[in-house]
């Protein structure tokens, strides 16, 4: 798709994405819901199929899951810039919509974060920190474990997903007992899905 | 030891970053190995390999990295920059966890077109995210142990990650919620627990 954008509405992600900053609690991936909303639905800057795509390609991708942001950012600057048709030439809006997009994201939240935890670095005896430190203990630690059972619960049929289930299990399980090396783990499991196998 | 070379925390990690192109490229290293999720290599790499955190300080960043809005790992990355070096280094492990990344995800994006629903590679997605979601619960399974320690006592602990669960994993309440709710109660007992045993010291 093709679209136009003018400086006003750069200004206008820039903005919606540094409010959505503050709002990413729990993760980026968190705000994805509301950008969908304002981006697809009521903006048209992108298509339904390529929010997805972007999401999809940045969780295959290494690195963390914040990297969607960028992909949508890219999207959004290549479609501004004549589509996919354009090739190169839609690149450098497409690099303007990375650098907005991700910029927006990241720069209230972090700020946030290293003053935050500067002052609780330097004040890191009084009860207050320490009781915060010892009370989430326990529910973050819950909580990775909750993560691993949502994303195998999104395969939710027993007949053809066994195997899938059998492979999160095992590769649990060499993580948790030896010192393999996870990206052999990774590409097995890449393999063992391209062949088709689980 | 000279006090240049101890922690500024003087906790017992046992390691430290040499420099901020260390950090730097410890980052990229890591964040590289981080598909489906990078948390499980921070685990792997700065904790059981390099040994720049222990067991136990991990979970207290971890913990607060996650309340904190924001990506959880950009967020860790700032924090564990920014405790050997400041800002600098706090830039500097965020720029390798985000730059080469960042690259390759706009590569991919690139050539996703030629490739887009193939069946090889939506297969190797799946096989993918398959192994990425035991990584992260083994991620959790290691870090149990941290709980030792806990002054709430081992029982309470055990409570409190059983309710976590169980909101989250069989429930799917939202994450703030349960953040708020039972994250709350958790730290108003740990502030409870930490009065006695400093009374239990003094006595």
């Amino acid at each position: 798709m093709s679209i136009t954008l003018h400086a006003n509405d750069w200004l206008q992600i820039f903005l919606h994405f540094l409010m959505l900053s503050l709002l990413a609690v729990g993760g980026a991936i968190t705000t994805a819901p509301d950008m969908h909303r304002y981006l697809v639905t009521q903006q048209a800057w992108l298509t339904d199929a390529q929010f997805t795509a972007s999401i999809a390609l940045a969780q295959a991708a290494p690195g963390p899951n914040v990297l969607f942001v960028a992909l949508v950012g890219w999207t959004v600057g290549v479609n501004a810039g004549g589509g996919v048709a354009a090739g190169m030439a839609a690149w450098p809006l497409g690099a303007l919509g990375v650098f907005l997009t991700m910029a927006a994201i990241l720069l209230p939240s972090s700020t946030l974060t290293y003053v935050a935890t500067r002052w609780a670095h330097h004040n890191r005896e009084r009860r207050e920190v320490k009781a915060f430190k010892q009370g989430m203990a326990p529910i973050v630690i819950a909580l990775l474990i909750a993560t691993g059972w949502v994303l195998s619960a999104a395969h939710d049929n027993p007949e053809r997903d066994w195997r899938l289930w059998l492979l999160t299990l095992v590769s649990a399980l060499l993580v948790w007992r030896t010192k393999l090396h996870l990206l052999w783990m990774l590409g097995a499991g890449a393999v063992l899905g391209a062949m088709g196998w689980v | 030891m000279t006090p240049a070379q101890t922690r500024p925390d003087g906790a017992e990690a046992p390691a430290q970053p040499r420099s901020k192109t260390d950090l730097f490229l410890s980052f990229t290293w890591l964040a590289l190995q981080g598909f489906g999720g990078v948390l499980a290599v921070v685990q792997r790499e700065l904790v059981d390999k390099k040994r720049w955190l222990t067991r136990d300080q991990f979970v207290e960043d971890w913990a607060v990295a996650q309340i904190l809005p924001g990506p959880n790992v950009v967020n860790l990355s700032l924090m564990i920059g920014g405790r050997y070096f400041g800002l600098p280094g706090a830039l500097a492990a965020l720029a390798g966890m985000l730059l080469a990344p960042l690259l390759v995800a706009v590569i991919l994006a690139v050539a996703f077109s030629s490739i887009a629903g193939a069946p090889a590679a939506l297969g190797a997605l799946r096989g993918m995210g398959a192994v990425a979601a035991g990584l992260i619960t083994a991620t959790g399974l290691k870090l149990i142990g941290a709980l030792q320690n806990n002054v709430m006592g081992r029982f309470v602990c055990w409570g409190f990650a059983a309710a976590t669960f169980v909101a989250i994993a069989l429930m799917r309440l939202p994450l703030a919620w349960v953040l708020l709710g039972l994250g709350s109660v958790a730290c108003l007992w740990a502030w409870r627990c930490l009065g006695e045993s400093l009374a239990g010291n003094k006595a």
